[in-house]
């Protein structure tokens, strides 16, 4: 009986987590947008207006969204959008442009894909007929033709708004601004650009109210709101704030401890998190030095030796060769005299992986022993990278911590 | 998943956070997955057999071979195009040219009855040549998911770090994983996995730790383990072949092996010999000791007067020119010994390379060393521009400067001695460095 039932349970429980899965991958991987604007609400307020005065009353406005990355903007907009959509006589009247600078790189493309989205004559299927001049005259005359009381307003979202400043003669930025300045068709102009944490995450952990398993929500909820006060867990969140403020960062973490909930262990515990967020804190560079072989590892050490004593000048092949040589011949029996070609070979090695990297780029002339480099590692990085590295011989180890060791 | 465990080795908890991250078929993932690690260390293997095993919708494409926009675009919707349409072996080839083309046309492709529903991934292997291609490349496939409003994830495979690939006015963070390296018993598990059958796993097992012990310390590399294991595996088994050793004979099997370890070490590990010619070696059984790789100076023969102007032009690179007097004249008076022999450690001049020359100095130097008369005639200045065409000297500054050309000796020090030994010259008596 107890099996059965325990059996059930499971049956249950794995279809509530398929479904809850489901839900929160929306909400953190596809960033769909929600209804809270966490501490938003005075702009969008203020967005909101804008869009309806052009919607509505036909004035031509232009707004320029700025924020870090990761702040909300896209959110906002789009949630501005959303709600002027529901608006019956909205939806029918008001024509919406997307731009994005990261797709549209050059003025010809940004036109072609104006007409596009606005459907205009010159559109047939999906492809734009004529040449960039013809376009362009063609779009600016049927923008001008209109008034504010009989044509349509059309409100223009450019995303990654820079890199549409970067265009040539920023044709088509001044032509629209030009535009929504004077009395013709009502034109908005959006462009977006980048230059309360604990509530934030319960939120954003909480199942929404239409979930259909209630038990299972309650349950879920309630976890939720017992990690939100647990210690170890408002640290981790802390911790996470004071490196990056955005929200994406901790959809991040949400998303790494999502991936530990299975049907055996159904909710997320602190654990999790802490686990999670030691993933995203990982130093990538010290990962690379642990792989290295012992001759890379020792060639790294000579590179630190030499700018320890020079002080940051670069440095040669022939150079870092030179003090692996001293280090091997003073009767270090754990590392082979190796070759001067194996010894290139390794030292080639770092450079691939982009530990070093030369000076200046490399012309045909000069011989590839003397060609000058620098060291992209830094001391503490390195003598921690150490410390992890399995199976070390002990007079490697010797030998980085201190050069002079053999006088 | 247990023919997944037998196919991938020594990777179980990367699998299980891959398998977690796709989640189920129509569930959206990450965006995009940033996958680092060393080379050889399962990156592409891992990603290719469980996106096969799990038969996901996925796109393969290797950076390297789309050297420019339109033929990695292209490489991608065509395979997407193949993948929706397999019943029909015959598709049009469709073009597209820019970014923009290319999110219109995927959105058209992706609504296919088999693509609709579920994540579709694209794999981006050797992703650091997307930093060299366009400047909006990297950030748009990034966020792939945001701006064609399907569900894709991009996943990007590599051997550099994120934080190189990360753009000046920042982007859209992936979830970055990392590909440990392999444990020396993580590598010898994998090694011993491909024996041939004719031989026991112990026999095979016991190569491995031998081959191991020569090479761990300099090369962690899984490919050229392998292959090193498998051209030197005919010579372990010689004894036990010619019947001199029986399997479990170990120490008279490592001593045959073990200079021919060190002798590969030093040819065909730097590929200065090619693994054919190195297996025929072994089957003719001749002594390796004589075996010169390509960069052995015994393949270059100078004529006379050229190797003593390479010579010269070696002492004119890497001895200072105020020294010049003390050793190329006979009667060079007093000079004042400390203010000569101060020197740096770190300014040895075979430390910071050769320095250029003016063409007068280098003549000046070939007449006194030589000990017959040279006349300057038109083959000695030939001669120079033999060598500089054999890569033994560089010509230094314009090429149109036709009065006071500069030249560079490109030599080392191991060649220069052993074409001085050939003239019977004692080139250590006459360099700077070595007073």
């Amino acid at each position: 009986m107890s099996s059965r039932k325990s059996k059930s349970n499971n049956l249950i429980h794995a279809e509530c987590l398929s479904q809850v899965q489901r839900i929160l991958r929306e909400r953190f991987c596809h960033q769909s947008p929600h209804s809270n604007l966490f501490g938003a609400q005075v702009q969008y307020k203020h967005l909101s207006e804008l869009l309806k005065r052009t919607a509505i009353h036909g004035e031509s406005n232009s707004v320029l969204i700025i924020g870090p990355r990761g702040s909300g903007k896209t959110m906002l907009i789009n949630h501005a959008l959303k709600e002027l959509m529901e608006i019956e006589e909205m939806s029918e009247n008001v024509l919406q442009v997307h731009l994005n600078g990261l797709l549209q790189i050059n003025d010809k493309i940004a036109l072609k894909e104006i007409t596009r989205q606005l459907n205009l004559e010159n559109v047939v299927g999906d492809k734009v007929f004529g040449s960039f001049a013809e376009n362009l005259s063609f779009l600016l005359e049927a923008l001008k033709k209109g008034d504010r009381t009989s044509s349509c307003p059309v409100i223009f979202i450019l995303d990654e708004f820079d890199l549409f400043a970067h265009h040539k003669n920023q044709t088509l930025l001044y032509n629209l601004f030009d535009i929504s300045q004077s009395a013709q068709t009502p034109i908005a102009v959006i462009g977006l650009t980048c230059r309360l944490y604990v509530k934030i995450f319960k939120e954003q952990l909480s199942l929404p109210a239409e979930f259909p398993e209630k038990l299972f929500a309650e349950k879920w909820n309630e976890n939720a709101q017992c990690l939100s006060e647990e210690r170890s867990v408002q640290e981790v969140l802390q911790k996470h704030f004071n490196i990056s403020k955005n929200l994406r960062s901790l959809h991040m973490l949400l998303m790494l401890s999502l991936n530990r909930v299975t049907a055996s262990h159904p909710f997320m515990t602190a654990v999790d998190l802490m686990e999670a967020s030691q993933l995203c804190s990982m130093d990538s560079k010290a990962n690379i030095v642990h792989g290295l072989s012992v001759l890379e590892i020792c060639l790294i050490i000579a590179m630190k030796h030499l700018n320890d004593l020079y002080e940051e000048e670069p440095f040669n092949f022939q150079m870092v060769y030179n003090e692996f040589q001293k280090f091997v011949q003073r009767k270090a029996h754990s590392v082979y005299n190796f070759e001067k070609p194996v010894v290139m070979k390794a030292f080639e090695h770092l450079q691939q992986l982009e530990l070093i990297k030369p000076v200046e780029k490399t012309s045909g002339n000069s011989q590839r022993e003397y060609q000058l480099m620098k060291l992209l590692l830094d001391n503490t990085q390195i003598m921690n990278a150490l410390q992890k590295y399995p199976n070390c011989p002990t007079d490697v180890r010797q030998w980085a911590t201190s050069s002079l060791s053999w006088l | 998943m247990t023919h997944l465990e037998n196919v991938v080795l020594c990777r179980e908890s990367q699998v299980s956070t891959l398998q977690a991250l796709f989640g189920e078929r129509h569930h959206f993932s990450f965006p995009s997955i940033f996958i680092y690690g060393h080379t050889a260390s399962g990156k592409t293997y891992v990603t290719q057999t469980l996106l096969k095993t799990l038969e996901l919708p996925h796109v393969f494409v290797n950076c390297v071979e789309c050297f420019t926009l339109r033929l990695l675009l292209e490489q991608i919707l065509n395979k997407l195009n193949h993948l929706s349409s397999s019943e029909d072996g015959y598709s049009t080839e469709i073009t597209c040219e820019t970014f923009n083309d290319f999110v219109h046309l995927f959105k058209q492709v992706t609504k296919a009855e088999n693509l609709k529903d579920q994540t579709v991934y694209i794999v981006l292997d050797k992703a650091e040549c997307l930093r060299d291609m366009e400047a909006n490349l990297l950030p748009g496939f990034l966020r792939l998911q945001e701006l064609a409003d399907r569900n894709v994830t991009v996943i990007f495979l590599s051997e550099i770090v994120w934080e190189k690939f990360r753009p000046n006015t920042g982007c859209f963070e992936p979830f970055v994983l990392y590909f440990p390296d392999y444990s020396i018993g993580n590598l010898q598990k994998i090694l011993s996995h491909d024996h041939p059958p004719e031989y026991s796993a112990d026999f095979y097992a016991a190569y491995i730790n031998i081959l191991l012990g020569v090479f761990y310390t300099v090369c962690r590399d899984l490919k050229e383990l392998r292959h090193l294991a498998v051209l030197n595996f005919p010579k372990y088994c010689e004894p036990v072949v010619k019947g001199e050793a029986s399997e479990r004979d170990t120490r008279k099997l490592w001593r045959n092996i073990e200079p021919h370890l060190k002798k590969a070490m030093q040819t065909v590990y730097l590929r200065e010999i090619s693994s054919s010619q190195w297996e025929k070696l072994q089957k003719d059984d001749t002594d390796l000791g004589q075996l010169k790789g390509l960069s052995a100076h015994t393949h270059v023969e100078l004529p006379y007067y050229s190797k003593f102007i390479l010579i010269a032009a070696y002492l004119a690179s890497y001895n200072p020119a105020r020294t010049d007097k003390r050793f190329f004249l006979k009667h060079h008076g007093k000079i004042k010994k400390t203010n000569f022999l101060k020197k740096h450690e770190k300014t040895s001049n075979h430390l910071l390379g050769p320095k250029p020359f003016p063409l007068d100095r280098l003549l000046a130097i070939l007449y006194s060393i030589v000990d017959s008369r040279v006349a300057p005639t038109a083959n000695i200045f030939s001669q120079i521009t033999s060598l500089v065409t054999l890569q033994l000297l560089t010509l230094v500054g314009h090429d149109d400067q036709l009065d006071g050309p500069k030249y560079k000796c490109t030599v080392s020090l191991d060649f220069i001695r052993a074409i001085s030994r050939t003239v019977n010259f004692d080139i250590i008596k006459y360099l700077y460095d070595f007073l």
